[in-house]
């Protein structure tokens, strides 16, 4: 899922400095179940703000409504009516990166702000702790890593590793990260699959350099479609 | 390869292993500023001492002068360098730019890294470029030399003459692996390698042994890493702190075992039985001192080491 972490709170008060009227809108997918943006986190914060803004004697309005997911236009349209009446001068979103810009861009004339900062793909590791594990490179790797991604978990995003760092299993950054190529190495010999990575992985096109766009085989773009 | 005599880059590096002589190189650290002179300065130590000098890179990712220029006043000095490269901090066209730029001013070998992550430099939050990794460096400076085309394919004019080094590390986990590895650079297009600091000799000759027994000894130049420990405090900090360093206790503890004045004539007695046995050892093809700010012992420790003088090709 996509992971994200909740924005320092002093950040989040100097962005809505000077507004008066915000909706907070979270999201109930992946920041949900991460723990960063669902319905719960959007009380907590309004409620954390509205406090602090009252004792700094700068009061302001703010209410939460969190939609099944952000980065679909079939649930913000849910909030159509509601900002139309509200006649909020800011909006926040606590979604993923995502979803705040389709948010954004459903309502241009209004300031919107993201509560939370995006962290990536992970997975989950234990309650609260989210390991990353895909930076959606464009050309998935994993069938010659035996499912262990160098891009995202090799420090260095080699693709002939280990390197010459690595240290007792771990990676020469730290000894709490373990060193993907090792755990590669460990996988495939356990799988009689060495083979895979003694052949030279020659330098790959990156073809995650320009905005990308996928449209599903079978589809195409709709004409004269406004972004 | 050892048996092939045709030149690649004609360095003073290649025309003495291609000779069969057992070679003898260096390192100098490019300074924290514009200062010539602090270059100049440790050139006159290497001089006449080694037979090419490695000039760092950004060295653990800390901002240098950069490792061309200071290749280009080692070069004004009497020195050859061997140029480091390091894929943190350029991408492909940076790379490739500055191979052909060294090329034309001169230099003659390079040296193919990683390099260490930024993480433990000055600058800890630089954004990684690792566009292509080492190996795929060593390939890309092939093929631009005897292929005369860019990583892109397209044609250049001039092709850089290069004499292409790598490093290993034999002292990193899965001990097993280093020799694969070893044998991915030779296969990418090293044609020499310049290890890490040994101090673990009896793995160090393990890993020489299988290097020997695929055969790949006879398809690279091999110059094995020699650090001479300073003192005590050193050694410990090399065993405990700098990940893929092997130091047995042993180091340590014939270090603490002489008088205080003593430590560091005895950290050059070790480098020196230890040049000596490389000298015998078959699949090692010289020898790389890593005098780390103490290019002043280079002379002293080079006559210690009885390879001077210095061979000097036509
Ligand atoms: S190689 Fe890694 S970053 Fe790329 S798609 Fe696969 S898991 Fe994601
Ligand atoms: S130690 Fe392992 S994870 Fe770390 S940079 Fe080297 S290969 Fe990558």
């Amino acid at each position: 899922m996509i992971v994200a972490k909740r924005k320092p709170f002093a950040e989040i008060k100097a962005m809505l400095k000077g507004y008066k009227k915000v909706l907070n809108v979270g999201c109930g997918t992946c920041v949900s179940v991460c723990l960063a943006g669902g319905e719960r986190e959007v009380a907590i914060l309004n409620t954390e703000i509205e406090m602090t803004r009252k004792l700094d004697g700068e009061p302001i309005e703010i209410q939460g409504h969190t939609i099944e997911r952000q980065c679909d236009r079939e649930y913000l349209a849910e909030l159509d009516s509601l900002i139309e009446e509200g006649k909020f001068d800011a909006l926040m979103s606590m979604a993923c990166g995502v979803g705040i810009q389709f948010l954004a861009e459903r309502y241009p004339l209004i300031p919107t702000f993201p509560a939370v900062d995006t962290t990536g793909l992970a997975v989950n590791q234990a309650v609260g702790w989210y390991e990353e594990r895909c930076r959606s490179c464009s050309q998935c790797v994993l069938g010659m890593t035996g499912g262990i991604c160098p891009v995202t978990m090799c420090a260095k995003g080699l693709y002939n590793g280990p390197c010459g760092g690595t240290n007792k299993g771990n990676c020469e950054i730290s000894s709490e990260q373990p060193c993907a190529w090792f755990k590669i190495y460990e996988r495939l010999k356990g799988q009689n699959r060495l083979d895979s990575i003694k052949m030279i992985n020659v330098a790959r096109g990156w073809n995650d350099q320009t905005p990308r766009n996928l449209v599903q085989p079978g589809y195409k773009r709709p004409e004269n479609m406004n972004r | 390869m050892s048996t092939e005599k045709t030149l690649r880059s004609g360095s003073n590096l290649e025309k003495i292993l291609k000779s069969g002589q057992f070679a003898f190189t260096g390192e100098l650290g490019p300074p924290r500023g514009s200062d010539v002179d602090e270059v100049r300065e440790k050139a006159k130590f290497l001089k006449g001492n080694v037979d090419s000098v490695n000039i760092t890179d950004n060295q653990t990712a800390m901002v240098r002068m950069s490792s061309w220029a200071a290749s280009l006043i080692a070069i004004q000095e009497g020195l050859e360098p061997n140029y480091q490269m390091v894929c943190r901090d350029r991408n492909r066209l940076a790379m490739q730019a500055d191979i052909l730029g060294g090329s034309a001013l001169g230099i003659r070998n390079m040296l193919c890294l990683s390099g260490d992550h930024q993480k433990f430099g000055d600058h800890p939050d630089a954004k990684g470029v690792f566009d292509i990794d080492s190996i795929q460096l060593i390939a890309m400076v092939r093929q631009m030399r005897d292929e005369g085309k860019f990583l892109s394919g397209g044609d250049l004019h001039g092709a850089p003459k290069m004499f292409i080094g790598a490093a290993s590390n034999p002292f990193a986990d899965p001990f097993e692996w280093r020799v694969h590895r070893l044998a991915k650079k030779i296969a990418a297009g090293a044609d020499f390698i310049q290890t890490q600091c040994i101090y673990n000799m009896e793995k160090f000759r393990e890993f020489i042994r299988l290097a020997n027994e695929e055969g790949l000894t006879e398809n690279v130049y091999i110059l094995a890493g020699v650090t001479p420990m300073k003192s005590v405090g050193m050694a410990k900090y090399m065993k405990n702190k700098v990940p893929g360093m092997d130091v047995p206790d042993d180091i340590i503890k014939r270090l603490q075992g002489v008088e205080k004045n003593q430590v560091s004539q005895e950290g050059i007695n070790i480098a020196c039985e230890q040049i000596e046995e490389f000298k015998t050892m078959k699949g090692v093809h010289g020898v790389h001192l890593m005098a780390i700010e103490w290019e002043h012992k280079v002379p002293e420790i080079a006559a210690q080491a009885k390879v001077l003088p210095r061979p000097q090709p036509e």
